[in-house]
Formats: C-alpha cells, sequence, structure tokens
C-alpha cells in the first residue's frame, strides 16, 4: 500500500529524459503546465496529452509505475469532479433527484480531470527521472536571479531536496513501525473514523520520533562537514548546457507555441 | 503447533525495473519446541522470510501452513495467528509509543480484546519474565538503555502468550554483557517456558552455544538446513558467502592441523574447553 506512493520518487533507469539537464526538466515542467491551463479545446487536451506520451515513452519509466502513484490521489480527483458535474450552473441535461447535471458541468468536470491527471503525470514524471540532488542544483540555479532580492535560494533548495530524500526513507520507516505494531496485533484497517485516527498513534508516535533524530544527525553530520550554507560553496558537478538541452528547449518552445495557437482556436 | 513453507517464492516490487527476488523456493518445516538459529548475511532473505510465518508478507507463489491451514487463506484468522507467531523486530524504537513501559507492553495483549485485568495481569508477567526491574515499569520507555528498551519490546510480544517467539536480530547494537544477557533469557524462555524460538542473526558465535538447528540463507535460497555441527562442517562454503563457523571451530581446527588429536566438530566454548583438557591431559 505505502509502496505505491511515487511522489517525488527516483526511478533509476537510463533514458534521454533521464540524462537531460535538471533546468530543462524543470522549465519543461513548467512550461507543460502553464500549457494545459491555456489550452481550451479537445485538440489542444489532445496534442498536450500526445507531448505527455512522448515524454513517458522516452524516458523508459513503466507506465504502471506511474499510475500506480495515482491511486493515491483517485479520491481528490473524484471530489473536484463531483462538485464539478453537480455545481455547475448552465443548461440542464438531465436531473437525479434534487441534483442537476449541466452540460456545462460535464465539461467543466471532464477538463478538470484532464488537466489533473496531465499536472499529477507532468511534474511526477520530472521527479521520477532526476535524482533529487540534481532537481536542487537545477532549482538554485534557475531561482539564482532572487538572490539579488534576499531571497535564500541555496537553503531553499538544501531544504527542498532534504525533504525529497526524506520521502522514501519516511515510508519505508512507517513500513516497519506498522509491521512492528501489526506483529502486536495493532489494526489499522478497520474500525470507524474516530476508531482508526485513534490507533495511529501507536505508528505516529515512533514515526516522529525517528524523524526528529534523523533530522538531528544529520544536521550534526553536516556540521561535521563545516556546512554554512551557500555562501562562497563551488559545485564538484556544474550544470553545462549540452546539445540535446538545446534540442529540448526548441521542442520546449514548438509546443507552447503550438497550444496558444491551438488554445485560441474556436471550433 | 507447526509451521511448514512450501516451495515459497518471494519477489519485490513485482512489476517494476526494481523487482528482485527476495525468497527463491523455500521449504521449511518448523516443530513446536525447536530452538533454531537463521543465519545468513545482510539482504539474504531472512527477515523476508520470517514475516511470512506470522502473515505479514505474503508469498509471491507458494504456501505457509500454521497448524495445516494455508495463512493466505481469506478465512483464515491472522490476528489470533499473530498473536500466536511472537515476531520482535530489530529495532525496538519501532514498537515503542506508550508513556511508560508497563502501558507499552499492555498493548498486545489489549488488542486480543482481553479484560483490563488479564491484559495488567500478562503484562506484569512478561516484563518480569524478561527480568525487568520494577523500578523502571513506570517509566518512559524511551529514556531506557538499549539492552532495557529490548526487554520492553521483547515483553511487548511475551505478553501475547506466544507458541513461537521469532526474534530478528535481538543482539544488534548491544554490548557483549548485554549480548549475553539477552541470549540467556531467550534461553531460558526456551527451556522454562517451553516457548519455540527461531533466532535471526548473522553471528554464529551468537546462536551457536544455544540453537538446536541452523538453517543458513543466501541469497533468498536455504543453504544449509541442520544441526550445527554438521553445518559448521562446511566452513569454505560459510566462508564464501560471507560467514563464519565459531570462533572455537577455527582454534580446533588449527590444533587438528597442528598434529593435536582433537575432536574438531564441537561448537561451544565448553565442549572446546574439556576437549583441550582431555587431549593435552593424556
Amino acid at each position: 500500500m505505502l509502496r505505491d506512493i511515487t511522489l517525488g520518487q527516483y526511478y533509476r533507469t537510463e533514458s534521454i529524459i533521464h540524462k537531460l539537464d535538471p533546468r530543462v526538466k524543470i522549465v519543461g515542467t513548467f512550461v507543460f503546465l502553464v500549457a494545459i491551463f491555456m489550452v481550451n479545446n479537445a485538440i489542444g487536451y489532445a496534442i498536450a496529452g500526445l507531448f505527455l506520451a512522448m515524454n513517458i515513452k522516452l524516458s523508459n519509466v513503466p507506465v504502471r509505475f506511474i499510475f500506480r502513484g495515482m491511486r493515491s490521489i483517485f479520491l481528490l480527483l473524484m471530489i473536484s469532479v463531483l462538485f464539478n458535474l453537480f455545481l455547475t450552473p448552465g443548461d440542464p441535461m438531465f436531473t437525479v433527484w434534487k441534483i442537476k447535471v449541466t452540460k456545462e458541468g460535464l465539461k467543466l468536470a471532464a477538463k478538470m480531470a484532464v488537466r489533473l491527471v496531465f499536472l499529477i503525470t507532468g511534474s511526477s514524471l520530472m521527479t521520477l527521472t532526476t535524482t533529487p540532488n540534481n532537481l536542487t542544483d537545477g532549482l538554485e540555479s534557475i531561482l539564482k536571479p532572487l538572490k539579488l532580492v534576499h531571497v535564500p535560494v541555496h537553503e531553499i533548495s538544501m531544504m527542498m531536496s532534504i525533504a525529497l530524500r526524506f520521502i522514501p526513507i519516511l515510508l519505508e520507516e512507517t513500513d516497519k513501525i506498522m509491521k512492528a505494531q501489526m506483529a502486536r496485533c495493532a489494526d489499522f484497517e478497520s474500525g470507524s473514523i474516530i476508531n482508526r485516527a485513534k490507533n495511529m498513534v501507536p505508528l505516529l508516535v515512533p514515526l516522529f520520533i525517528s524523524a526528529f533524530r534523523r533530522a538531528m544527525d544529520l544536521a550534526m553530520a553536516m556540521e561535521a562537514r563545516c556546512y554554512r550554507g551557500g555562501e562562497g560553496r563551488t559545485k564538484m558537478k556544474p550544470l553545462v548546457y549540452h546539445k540535446e538541452d538545446k534540442v529540448a528547449y526548441v521542442v520546449l518552445v514548438l509546443f507552447l507555441i503550438i497550444c496558444v495557437a491551438v488554445g485560441r482556436m474556436k471550433f | 503447533m507447526s509451521i511448514i513453507l512450501d516451495h515459497v517464492n518471494y519477489i519485490y516490487d513485482e512489476d517494476t525495473a526494481m523487482a528482485h527476488a527476495a525468497l527463491t523456493d523455500v521449504n521449511i518445516k518448523i516443530d513446536a519446541g525447536e530452538f533454531i538459529g537463521l543465519i545468513g548475511h545482510t539482504g539474504s532473505g531472512k527477515s523476508t522470510l520470517i514475516q511470512h510465518m506470522n502473515g505479514l508478507v505474503k508469498p509471491t507463489s507458494g504456501t505457509v501452513y500454521f497448524d495445516g491451514k494455508d495463512i493466505s487463506d481469506p478465512e483464515f484468522d491472522r490476528k489470533a495467528l499473530r498473536a500466536k507467531v511472537g515476531l520482535v523486530f530489530q529495532y525496538p524504537e519501532h514498537q515503542l509509543f506508550e508513556t511508560d513501559c508497563f502501558k507499552d507492553v499492555c498493548f498486545g495483549p489489549k488488542n486480543l480484546g482481553l479484560s483490563q485485568k488479564e491484559v495488567e495481569l500478562r503484562a506484569y508477567e512478561a516484563l518480569k519474565q524478561v527480568g525487568f526491574d520494577d523500578d523502571y515499569f513506570y517509566q518512559s520507555p524511551f529514556d531506557l538503555s538499549g539492552g532495557q528498551k529490548r526487554r520492553v519490546a521483547i515483553a511487548g510480544v511475551l505478553a501475547m502468550k506466544p507458541e513461537i517467539l521469532i526474534l530478528d536480530e535481538p543482539t544488534a547494537g548491544l554490548d557483549p554483557k548485554g549480548r549475553e544477557d539477552i541470549l540467556g533469557l531467550i534461553k531460558k524462555l526456551h527451556d522454562e517456558v517451553g516457548i519455540t524460538i527461531i533466532l535471526v542473526s548473522h553471528s554464529m558465535d551468537d546462536v551457536a552455544d544455544y540453537v538446536g538447528r541452523i538453517i543458513v540463507m543466501n541469497k533468498g535460497k536455504v543453504v544449509f538446513d541442520d544441526v550445527p555441527k554438521e553445518v559448521f562442517r562446511h566452513r569454505q562454503e560459510l566462508e564464501s558467502i560471507g560467514l563464519a563457523a565459531p570462533q572455537v571451530t577455527y582454534v580446533m581446527q588449527e590444533l587438528k592441523a597442528s598434529g593435536f588429536d582433537v575432536d574438531i566438530d564441537v561448537t561451544t566454548l565448553d565442549e572446546a574447553k574439556n576437549e583441550i583438557l582431555r587431549v593435552f591431559s593424556k
């Protein structure tokens, strides 16, 4: 169950997408997100979908693996779809009891569902193909201009990379603690909501204690190696753009232009 | 009471690129009253194996039987199984959560739906069985030393009155004194209370003195399953999979090689002492 969460996980394999500069992937994800909110018709979504499918294919990450992560957000997806479906005023198509389903509502719900699925798939593709270290380096490099207005860019990206790195560790830890408590006949699956929340205590207490212990150990280890923030810090592997990265940028610009053009068309 | 693992296979992350076999064709039968050492290098699949025995992990293929019943059967009462097959994990930190030790030990029996009185009685009994000091009963388990924490963790499982007790590396991270205390305690549980014990370890020296049967795992497979004496004869094979025979075995084999007529089958320190004295007093 816990292994289904693919959020922020890295999937180790060889592919063109894996090799791209992290900056390209961050910008690309951003462009993709902008694009799916700009297009407003079926052809636009088809193009965005095709672009996403192409990237997934190129990344060598199994489709099943990507959609396994989708299961955990299924509830969220359903809620937003249902709200849009039932609460949009307009031309009624049919009525179930007191709830009106309108044409506009149906359209909006479908649009919302597609956008959400694309959004999550697109951004998880970025984390799946980029190691946390690379992601941080890329983010730091992109946000560098903000240093001029005294935004602690290095610290923010360091915190982000630690957070990402800790997701799988804490998931694994949760799994172990759950098993240890289940070995003492703990029940995490049945009962009323209140009871279930209460039953979480034996899981959460050891988890928090372990998270704090790990955080302190990490702080100590960083201090022992004289970490003192980003000032004057150099990189062992500085980010350099290669030919593929430039090609990827061109592809992205083309994609954005097409999306904007198609998105403005009226049918 | 018996556990049978019949052609058990287990594959991690089955449909991803990370898929790897943790267990391959494991066949084991465990009878009541045995004292078994389960030995293997890190990553040999021993932790995965023991989680099959109380139903925490379901085999990818193959069957696990408890008292002749298939534990993957939807009808099978897995909660009852976990009370009968007690599993103590390696790190006590993974299970201690209550404000005091006594309450923590109560957690297991309370989950079995026993009356408050029975729960407290069992908790008290279990803490006494592991030789836990009365003074610490109402202290936070987080303030204890490593050895004491481990005792509370073992008591937490013992309080459910299991028929089999499986301990995953119960001596990891303890000093020699703490190690001996815990191992002595486990032996006492086997001899006096009559619980079947499976002791998981990567050290032969830990288990050689205590167990009646050794199961050696390597890369998800059972390599040896025999009495200690027989297993230790395969010194070379053991070394090739990153394990070693107990130190006394090496001493005896060296003595034999140097021309002394000692019996190289001895496995414990006491036996070795007697054997050496016997040979030298001739």
